[in-house]
């Protein structure tokens, strides 16, 4: 075992960073510049030399340290879970559970839905949906329970919003009082979740890192979280406002909403279109905000998950990003979404990034470059599918492309060699010592909706003066 | 030079797919002779078909290879057929349940995730399916053209192993067992993780009579002694699956086939309801079958009982001999076109091709010494000279007269 080699670990941004920063602190590790306002993601230990740390977004963790960049991590016990799930001879170990953050990952109905058990779900005739930010997960639940036919929408977030009428069952972490408030009910417990330590598994036989390992985790102390037996549902019925949409029919225009930092523009835009709402952005967190328009039902999900919910049908009309719909498209080339107005607000660059080491001007470079290279171009993007057509169209040879979830710029140059991000000003490219080499196309907020004939005239005259009032407003 | 071929997978030289289409070849043959009909399907399927109780094990379902497809928003997978039988039954769902007497066969390749890269993970199987009829006969048909083609295909020392499902869940009830239990036990048994039955809290008399029944091995007449002395004193709700078994082996062994009944010998396919039959060439798993009169209706046809057997392509083609594979017929030509005569060259090796043999147009690389005949085409007379493997030389001045040198 070597003693010498330096340790790399990969910490969590988000949810998890002040009780890891807590953790690591009583630990001794005297990390500087770990914590929530940081804005350059490496980070040294004064008291363990050897080692080196960087921020990632939790679920990126157990990929990291799975390929090999990363040695140790921590993250949550859901995402090292779903990327075990689906790869079960990954490199990934599992050291154990450090103790904090911990919840649960629920499969959830509608409180007022009729499935009130898991039984009652395997019984249904049709298509399940289930909706999550765990797919795999939710895969791996379906085919156990047996489920004849069911679809998986894989999101971004926000799965606590879509049962009843864009999903029938919601696989979601959190505790059962967080679920009662969003007017689900729980039908089975499927994981314990707590913050975890993982490490790779050649690390683990090749380099020491038992001293680092002790200061943060004791086995003989540490405790698995119990799982637990779901009694089915009692039957109690949530308020008439969590069930969307209230007295919803065919007629019933069906508008997405954005949530997180594009609330402001969006609300800006509708109040100059003339549309009025109540409680968005949500101070309570309340996806189902009431409009002054009639027959028109709202909900606030992710714009990242808008363009394949309109796909599907749960929604006639919504407000995301151009990249997010060329997302949908390049994946699913015969999807019915389409852009009905351009709302010029949000104007943001889709562009291709490499360090500022990397000896390349522009994608011709690239291209020359990656054809004289053995080892595959790292190509890490939230856009995976934007991502993967860049790569395709430009022949970059053998390449591999990387999902990420945010602080995408922190892969660059040891973690990815290229990256496909969106960029409003290019600051924060600059800051981290990387460059532009390309521009695919610039992205602004949408409003998309489906070719699909709609068979109410009703509805379509609806739909119709909403284009005209947001047009009005953009104008 | 580095291999680019994805882990578990397999190309097929000439060589080996030489062998490849003498099995296929002698298992037509086989399947035309006993009145069936060839069938092909896609290889992309739903996943759906394959995810309800009766069908794939979980086992299977955990390893097989589904994907979003281009359309895919509504989060459906469809999947890269992971197994033979249940493709051919949708077939016969979709276009042929008119038919009372349905006897089809395929070859097809199926794709199962195998961890280790070290099996393949696409395998070719040829199988047979024969639907609507119900009798032991049925099955026994099935067992008989399989080692008519093994026969065949001169390999011998095969062994059978017959089970039965509806007599595994029969003794499965027996025992007391939910229906859930039931369920997960006999996935345990198809997914062959017997020491794992230990954790699904039976009680200890339970899983001892288990274990001793999935014990049990032999002919058909020392299994019902055996199923009586551990079953005793009487064999209230199993008889069916007994005597169905029985006729099965009974009529196998009149036949002169090897057999040996083992009820834990059973792997992977939920959709089994009756006889189970395995082929052993050594511990190699070279085919199996049985009936599954339940997965018809369960697919959203009608009532219809079937059976089916398949025989694992790959494993074959090591136990195929070299000499089983024949030389062939016609020894061939080499046409030799000198310059400024390659049109008449290659009319000449149309016209070779036409009357039965086997010619090819000189590309300067073939070896002399796998040709029969070497025929030098000349612009000046005589056109044609016919050199035999002896160096002796013919001439011949028409295309005809080519062919008639041949003939002799």
């Amino acid at each position: 075992m070597n003693k010498t080699e330096n340790i790399k670990i990969a910490l969590p941004k988000g949810r998890l960073l002040a009780e890891t920063a807590a953790c690591l602190k009583e630990a001794g590790w005297g990390l500087d510049g770990y914590n929530a306002s940081a804005r350059l993601y490496r980070v040294k230990s004064r008291n363990f030399p050897r080692l080196s740390a960087k921020m990632f977004h939790e679920r990126d963790i157990p990929v990291q340290v799975a390929i090999g960049n990363y040695d140790l991590g921590i993250c949550g016990s859901d995402w090292i879970e779903e990327l075990m799930v689906k790869y079960p001879s990954s490199a990934l170990i599992r050291i154990g559970s450090l103790g904090y953050a911990r919840s649960a990952l629920y499969v959830a109905v509608s409180a007022a839905d009729e499935m009130s058990t898991v039984e009652a779900v395997r019984q249904r005739s049709g298509v399940v949906r289930i909706a999550s930010e765990y797919p795999n997960l939710a895969e791996h639940f379906a085919l156990n329970l047996r489920l004849r036919r069911f679809g998986v929408f894989p999101l971004w977030g926000a799965a606590e919003a879509y049962p009843p009428e864009c999903a029938d069952l919601a696989l979601v972490c959190g505790t059962k009082e967080g679920l009662a408030d969003c007017g689900l009910a729980p039908l089975a417990k499927v994981l314990a979740v707590s913050a975890c330590l993982v490490a790779n598994r050649n690390s683990w036989e090749a380099k020491d890192m038992k001293e680092v390992v002790a200061s943060i985790y004791d086995e003989a102390t540490a405790q698995e979280a119990e799982s637990e037996i779901i009694t089915p549902y009692s039957g109690k019925r949530p308020p008439e406002s969590k069930i969307f949409p209230p007295g919803a029919d065919g007629d019933t225009v069906r508008l997405a909403l954005p949530d997180g930092h594009q609330q402001s523009p969006t609300f800006e835009l509708l109040s100059k279109a003339g549309i009025g709402l109540d409680d968005y952005p949500s101070p309570t967190g309340n996806r189902r905000p009431a409009t002054d328009l009639p027959g028109v039902a709202v909900k606030v999900i992710r714009p990242q998950d808008m363009p394949l919910q309109v796909a599907s049908g749960n929604f006639d009309l919504a407000i995301t990003g151009r990249d997010w719909l060329r997302e949908h498209l390049y994946q699913f080339p015969a999807s019915p979404v389409k852009e009905l107005l351009d709302l010029r607000s949000g104007r943001v660059k889709i562009v291709a990034v490499v360090s500022n080491d990397m000896p390349v001007a522009d994608t011709v470079g690239l291209i020359s470059l990656s054809a004289g290279r053995t080892a595959p171009l790292r190509v890490a993007s939230e856009y995976v599918n934007i991502a993967d057509k860049y790569a395709r169209d430009n022949h970059l040879g053998s390449y591999r492309v990387v999902p990420t979830w945010g602080a995408t710029e922190a892969f660059l140059p040891e973690d990815a060699d290229l990256l496909i991000e969106n960029t409003e000003t290019g600051r924060t490219i600059a800051r981290h010592n990387l460059k532009i080499i390309d521009t695919l196309f610039e992205s602004t907020a949408c409003l998309i909706g489906s070719r699909r004939r709609v068979a109410s005239a009703i509805k379509r005259d609806r739909i119709g003066s909403i284009i005209q009032a947001l047009q009005t407003g953009v104008n | 030079m580095k291999t680019q071929r994805c882990k578990g997978t397999r190309d097929l030289p000439p060589g080996d797919m030489a062998v490849f289409r003498l099995i296929e070849g002698v298992f037509r043959d086989a399947c035309l002779n006993w009145g069936y009909k060839e069938v092909r399907t896609p290889t992309l399927e739903y996943l759906h078909l394959f995810t309800s109780v009766g069908t794939l094990t979980p086992g299977m379902l955990g390893r097989v290879y589904s994907f979003l497809d281009w359309d895919g928003w509504s989060g459906e997978r469809v999947v890269l057929r992971p197994d033979g039988t249940i493709p051919v039954v949708r077939l016969y769902i979709d276009s042929l349940e008119k038919e009372k007497l349905a006897k089809l066969f395929y070859v097809a390749n199926t794709f199962i995730f195998e961890a280790t890269g070290e099996k393949t993970r696409e395998r070719w199987q040829c199988g047979a399916e024969l639907i609507g009829v119900s009798s032991p006969s049925a099955d026994v048909e099935l067992v008989m053209l399989v080692l008519e083609v093994l026969q065949r295909l001169q390999i011998d020392g095969v062994k059978l192993k017959l089970s039965h499902a509806g007599l595994i869940r029969a003794l499965l009830a027996r025992l007391g067992l939910s229906s859930q239990e039931q369920a997960r036990v006999f996935d345990h048994i198809l997914d062959g993780n017997t020491k794992e039955l230990a954790e699904l809290g039976l009680d200890r008399t339970e899983l001892e009579t288990l274990s001793a029944l999935l014990d049990l091995k032999g002919k058909s007449s020392g299994f019902v002694k055996g199923l009586k002395a551990l079953l005793s004193p009487d064999l209230v709700g199993i008889q069916t699956g007994i005597d169905d078994l029985v006729s099965v082996a009974g009529l196998l062994e009149s036949l002169g086939a090897d057999y040996q009944i083992d009820l834990a010998s059973v792997r992977d396919f939920e959709y089994y309801t009756g006889a189970i039959f395995q082929i052993f060439k050594g511990k190699d798993k070279i085919g199996g079958g049985g009936r599954y009169d339940a997965l018809i209706p369960l697919m959203g046809g009608k009532d219809t009982p079937a059976s089916g057997v398949a025989l694992y392509l790959d494993r074959l083609m090591g136990l195929v001999k070299p000499e089983a594979l024949a030389e062939p017929k016609t020894p061939g030509i080499l046409v030799r076109a000198k310059p400024g005569t390659a049109k008449e060259g290659f009319s000449l090796v149309t016209r070779l091709h036409k009357a039965g043999y086997r010619a090819e147009f000189n590309l300067g690389a073939q070896r002399r010494a796998g040709f029969g005949w070497t025929l030098d085409v000349q612009s000046k007379a005589p056109r044609f000279i016919l050199t035999d493997r002896a160096k002796k030389k013919f001439e011949a001045r028409t295309i005809s007269e080519v062919l008639k040198l041949l003939k002799r």
